[in-house]
């Protein structure tokens, strides 16, 4: 049984002055996502029926390739910030709660520097 | 992870609820299954079924507790003092939601009463939550009038406008309905402040005359504290006062961000 006061375990290690930053920029990008994957799925779908040179004709083209990237790392950036707030509401053990919101960073950095060299292969 | 499943002593045990009759002679006999906790007596807690005559009971969800506790069994705990929703005492979760009982009515529910105590909170005795933490994490947030400069000799003056906006805050009567119903805070109650405690929040950074805007929303600027609201709207669903507990969260956050761009 602790012997805290009420109050001092409401307080708690008080208030980490951080959050904003979060919350704006998951916002940012998903308004950047909008047209992005607008862009996306009308370009995939203007490729149906299309064969393996056709896609790559089309990723080569600078705008295109440009606009991968773009929405590439925008999602994953969105993604990475989604992730983290699904961790923090339901791991509650503090050493698993460390080790997946690293593990998940990790894990979309590796995506998207694997997504953009996979682009900048085709394209280049 | 969080916890899904009921700690071990805290299951119900289907086969220990008790049914207790009707007196002979009721004429308009509605059941009511009420939690029952006895944390002396170490047993498990059970779902007791009360045969009410409603012909004598009056209107309220709460007038058939206190006649149950008068007439049937006084051993039946429960908080109420104003009966009339404006002290909150009486707040618990009734058909599946969470309100006061004083202002439900034994019509609105169709079928049996089902009443729990406010969902995922320590319950002291049946319908009695602990709300210790919810008290504190108030108190945590300084919930009255800041200011430096030097005090007027009458009173602070206030717009009419400005006054305006705190309709729909100032009513907020704690009754811990809209908290207890938060999955947010079922998950991190321990750190997230929860919808009620918030929006007293608001209430003093709405308030033109209060001079701590700043240091309030520091204090609030927190991945725990503030921005576990997912904007899941369940405290505006249940609050018995008809209260935006979301929306004050939500004025909150642009604050937060339109100090900063």
């Amino acid at each position: 049984m602790s012997l805290r006061s009420p109050l001092s375990r409401a307080r708690g290690l008080g208030s980490a002055k951080d959050g904003v930053h979060h919350f704006w920029v998951q916002r940012v990008t998903a308004v950047a996502l909008i047209p992005l994957t607008l862009w996306f799925v009308f370009s995939v779908a203007n490729l149906a029926g299309g064969d393996y040179h056709a896609v790559r004709h089309w990723v080569s083209a600078p705008s295109v390739a440009i606009m991968l990237v773009l929405f590439i790392l925008t999602m994953l950036y969105h993604s990475a910030l989604g992730v983290q707030v699904v961790i923090e509401d339901y791991v509650h053990h503090e050493g698993l709660k460390l080790l997946s919101l690293m593990g998940q960073k990790f894990l979309h950095a590796i995506v998207a520097a694997a997504s953009v060299y996979a682009i900048l292969r085709v394209a280049l | 992870m969080a916890q899904f499943t009921l700690p071990q002593n805290s299951k119900l045990d289907k086969s220990a609820g008790k049914h207790h009759k009707a007196p002979e002679g009721s004429k308009k006999v509605r059941n009511f299954k009420i939690y029952r906790y006895d944390p002396d007596t170490g047993a498990n807690p059970r779902m007791d079924t009360y045969e009410v005559d409603m012909a004598s009971c009056g209107p309220m969800i709460l007038d058939a507790l206190i006649k149950i506790k008068n007439e049937t069994d006084a051993t039946l705990t429960f908080r109420r003092s104003c009966r009339e929703g404006i002290c909150g005492s009486c707040a618990m979760n009734i058909d599946g939601t969470n309100t006061l009982a004083c202002t439900k009515t034994c019509e609105e529910v169709k079928g049996e009463v089902v009443i729990y105590p406010l969902p995922h909170m320590p319950v002291v005795k049946d319908l009695v939550p602990d709300l210790t933490h919810f008290y504190a994490q108030l108190a945590s947030i300084e919930p009255w009038l800041k200011t430096d400069s030097p005090a007027p000799t009458r009173e602070r003056l206030q717009s009419e406008e400005d006054r305006a906006k705190l309709d729909g805050l100032y009513e907020c009567i704690l009754c811990a309905c809209c908290t207890t119903s938060c999955p947010s805070y079922w998950w991190n109650g321990d750190r997230y402040l929860g919808p009620a405690i918030l929006l007293q929040a608001y209430r003093w950074l709405a308030d033109s005359r209060d001079e701590a805007t700043g240091s309030r929303l520091d204090e609030l600027e927190d991945p725990f504290k503030l921005y576990r609201c997912h904007t899941i709207m369940n405290c505006a669903k249940t609050c018995p006062k008809g209260l935006n507990p979301a929306k004050a969260i939500a004025e909150t956050k642009k604050m937060l961000v339109e100090r900063r761009v």
